[in-house]
């Protein structure tokens, strides 16, 4: 009895809907869990790695072997199964299944070879976090952590470790040794930089001039000798930079400091490789919050550093939205009038029809195969082509024969062409017809109506089609690699040198940038916060792009709504 | 009906003797035949001259092809695939289906509103300027000028000449309705295709319009498709009963519904079938 009512309720249940409901809410809570999950994954993992983490002083004894003493931030602990210890060749006493195992970052790779250590809790005593302890972030080499112990300048001792002052005077001289490297840096890129390429235009305009044979001889002499005294010109000016970097490597290379390791070895470090020093077990939560603010700026803001595992991703993510830019200009118009045409003047039959169905398809093409084909027919056709064409004087080596800006842009918007020709056409088949009647009614030739009434009321669906084809482009990664992005591009795509937009060149990219630093670099587990930092940041700028169309639809939605016919 | 042509005197129609024969003629068919895609009739051997300046309404149940006719007047019906037209209709002594006719400078001589107001999502200056900016006139000047005399000819100035550059979605169906007649006028037509005007309007709304339909006659040659009878005998001067894509009857809007001539008419009119 029992059995049968509660039979019929089920069917009821189902009968009603209830079911469906209830089945469609979960599938979207499931959704909005995974989503926000992914985000504060990458977030907590990705950004804690700016906090200054405290540093742990122990003595670690293990069995049958000499105490060391082990200095180091404590990345993770976990439990491990004794078993797996003691197959690692550890003797452990005792009859516990698990013992605890912690991962110490000890730095010093200049000094002990390696930057990680696991170490087993068990066997760790006089743990301890002194004030003095500090974390050097340097250019070579990672982190060092240990005691300051001395102050050098010009090799002789300034400062020794009793001074009270020793590290207010050790802080002073990175901050000068900071501003200095400023300077070299701006003599190095900029101004180097602009001779370099004045000197490389000459260079071209000389190899120019052989090539052009109908010139007189006089008239090429004539030549020859202004290119010679430009060229004399930018050398002198070479030289007197080159003078003056010397002048800055001596002065910045004056000061270094001593300091002891965690062994007890006393080693001694140049301050010009020092980027920040601090004592994290001194500082107090304002001095970590600032210290955290400040190098998560230096991440967004700085170059990478150290094979892209430290530093920041200025490159990467200036690359990646310029290119997003690029392609969406260049997708833009042509899926526009590429969905006019389909839409608007060609006859609707069987042979439209086959086109419509191949563009849609075209969508589903996995995306290296658009970086081939953007290889084989933009850069090793087209571009060697334009360069025969235009820079011959470069030859052999390639202008725009080889990957670079321009053709990534190229190769990502072929890629998300059928998602705006898609969406233009949707957007204008949804023009009522009696707006086109009201136009056409009042002397207006097809294509007026076409510019006047439908295409700006179809404006809205064109930027759903620009929202999609971001999205997707900006986090493509694998045809980018045959195509244009690199792991190290020595300069922006955008700088003063006219003409100032670099479409040849080479660039970062932060799905690459996350791919090469996670698994390529020499030191992953340095690099895993990083690559988790790297991830966040690369969703959020998808989101900012997408968000910035999203609001310039939902304008043009309201100026355009159209009458509920 | 008797007391139907009463009401029309009432509403203060100037009542004279009225009749095809002395009227001088816009828009004559001949012999129109029209077929629709796979060889459907739609009209046939349509033969009728409309009036000069007078108001000739089209009446006759759904699907009869009046407002196909009346498509047929500004070549509308070309947009539709598949669409055969024989025979002529000339506009002033000139067959409008002639290769050599510009269709979009036919149209702005023949201007048409639709059954539903379709103003442009532009603002109410915009939709009004719209057919002269088409026609490449830019002067802030002249458009202003046109702008406000069509809108004062359908009875709209007033109602929003504060809030010009607003967009003509906010506005009521009966203005939109107007703002459409306006737009229509600004390029200055010989003749105006009404089809259905007020059919989507309340009843106030379809007043202001018939008002409007009066006041352009003197002006302009109007002809409207309507399926409300009494709106035909109170707007228009001719009417034109359809039936089955073929004409019926076609006479004096007071003979028409007074005294038909023909059983069919009479009988739609009486409302026995329709």
């Amino acid at each position: 009895m029992f059995e049968q009512d509660k039979k019929i309720s089920l069917r009821q249940w189902f009968k009603d809907g209830e079911a469906f409901i209830w089945l469609n809410a979960a599938a979207v809570s499931v959704s909005v869990v995974a989503v926000i999950g992914l985000l504060l994954l990458l977030a907590v993992r990705g950004f804690g790695h700016f906090w200054p983490a405290d540093i742990m002083q122990a003595d670690y004894q293990l069995p049958n072997s000499a105490a060391i003493r082990v200095i180091g931030e404590v990345v993770e602990s976990e439990q491990v199964p004794v078993e797996q210890i003691r197959g690692a060749g550890f003797a452990i006493a005792g009859n516990q299944p698990f013992v605890k195992r912690s991962l110490i970052k000890q730095g010093n790779r200049d000094v002990t070879g390696l930057d990680f250590a696991w170490v087993l809790n068990d066997y760790l005593s006089n743990i301890s976090y002194p004030e003095t302890l500090m974390a050097v972030e340097r250019y070579e080499w990672g982190n060092f952590y240990g005691y300051l112990t001395g102050l050098k300048q010009a090799g002789e001792p300034v400062a020794q470790a009793d001074d009270k002052t020793l590290w207010q005077d050790f802080e002073q001289r990175i901050q000068r040794a900071a501003g200095l490297h400023e300077q070299i840096k701006q003599i190095e890129k900029s101004d180097i930089g602009k001779v370099n390429y004045q000197l490389e235009r000459l260079r071209l305009q000389e190899r120019g001039l052989e090539l052009n044979r109908s010139l007189s001889a006089s008239k090429r002499a004539q030549q020859k000798s202004d290119i010679a005294l430009e060229r004399a010109a930018l050398d002198s000016h070479y030289q007197v930079l080159q003078a003056q970097l010397l002048a800055l490597y001596e002065q910045v290379n004056r000061d270094s400091f001593t300091a002891e390791t965690m062994g007890g070895e006393q080693v001694e470090i140049p301050l010009a490789h020092v980027v920040h020093a601090y004592q994290p077990n001194a500082m107090n939560v304002i001095d970590k919050s600032w210290a955290y603010a400040l190098k998560f700026w230096e991440f967004l803001t700085d170059e990478p550093r150290e094979a892209n595992t430290e530093g920041g991703i200025f490159p990467a993510i200036f690359g990646t939205i310029m290119m997003v830019l690029l392609m969406s200009v260049m997708v833009t118009p042509f899926g526009v009038i590429a969905a006019v045409y389909l839409r608007e003047y060609a006859k609707q039959g069987p042979l439209t029809r086959t086109v419509r169905i191949a563009v849609n398809n075209l969508a589903g093409v996995p995306s290296i195969v658009y970086g081939v084909f953007g290889l084989g027919f933009f850069i090793y056709f087209i571009g060697a082509e334009l360069d025969q064409i235009f820079f011959q004087n470069a030859l052999p080596a390639p202008t725009f024969g080889t990957p670079g800006l321009l053709w990534a842009s190229l190769t990502l918007a072929l890629l998300t062409l059928p998602v705006v020709i898609v969406s233009t056409e949707e957007g204008l088949s949804r023009i009522p017809k009696a707006l086109r009647e009201g136009s056409l009614a009042l002397g207006a030739t097809k294509a007026e109506t076409l510019w006047r009434v439908v295409l700006p009321m179809a404006s809205p669906a064109m930027m759903t089609g620009l929202i999609l084809a971001v999205a997707r482009a900006a986090g493509e990664v694998a045809p980018l690699m045959l195509v244009g992005v690199v792991k190290l591009a020595p300069s922006l795509p955008l700088d003063a040198n006219y003409p100032y937009l670099h479409l040849d060149q080479k660039f970062m990219h932060l799905g690459f940038h996350i791919f090469d630093v996670g698994f390529q670099s020499p030191n992953v587990e340095a690099a895993r916060p990083l690559v988790y930092a790297t991830a966040l940041l690369l969703v959020v700028i998808i989101a900012l792009l997408n968000f910035s169309a999203v609001a310039l639809r939902n304008h043009l939605r309201e100026k355009y709504k159209s009458l509920e016919m | 009906m008797k007391a139907q042509a009463l009401s029309l005197d009432k509403m203060g129609r100037t009542h004279r003797e009225m009749s095809l024969a002395n009227e001088e003629t816009s828009l004559e068919v001949n012999d129109l035949n029209l077929f629709y895609e796979g060889g459907k009739q739609a009209l046939y051997d349509i033969n009728l001259t409309i009036p000069k300046q007078r108001v000739t309404a089209f009446i006759g149940p759904s699907g009869c092809g009046k407002s196909t006719l009346l498509r047929c007047f500004n070549r509308m019906n070309d947009l539709v695939d598949g669409c055969q037209i024989n025979g002529e209709i000339k506009l002033d002594g000139h067959n409008i289906y002639d290769r050599v006719v510009d269709v979009a400078s036919l149209r702005r001589r023949i201007g048409m509103v639709f059954q539903k107001p379709n103003p442009f999502p532009k603002s109410i200056y915009e939709n009004v300027a719209y057919g002269l900016r088409i026609q490449g006139i830019n002067k802030a000047r002249v458009l202003d000028e046109v702008v406000e005399k069509s809108l004062r000819q359908a009875a709209l100035w007033d109602e929003v000449k504060d809030r010009l550059h607003d967009s003509a979605l906010g506005m009521s169906g009966g203005q939109q309705q107007r703002l459409v007649i306006a737009r229509t006028i600004a390029v200055e037509p010989e003749v105006l295709l009404l089809d259905e005007p007020a059919s989507a309007l309340d009843p106030i709304s379809t007043l202001k319009i018939e008002e409007l339909i009066n006041e352009l006659k003197s002006k302009y040659t109007i002809v409207i498709v309507t399926h409300n009878m009494q709106q035909a005998a109170r707007v228009s001067d001719y009417t034109a009963f359809l039936y089955m894509g073929k004409l019926i009857e076609y006479d004096t809007t007071d003979t028409l519904f007074t005294n038909p001539s023909k059983k069919q008419t009479e009988d739609y009119i009486t409302g026995r079938y329709g």
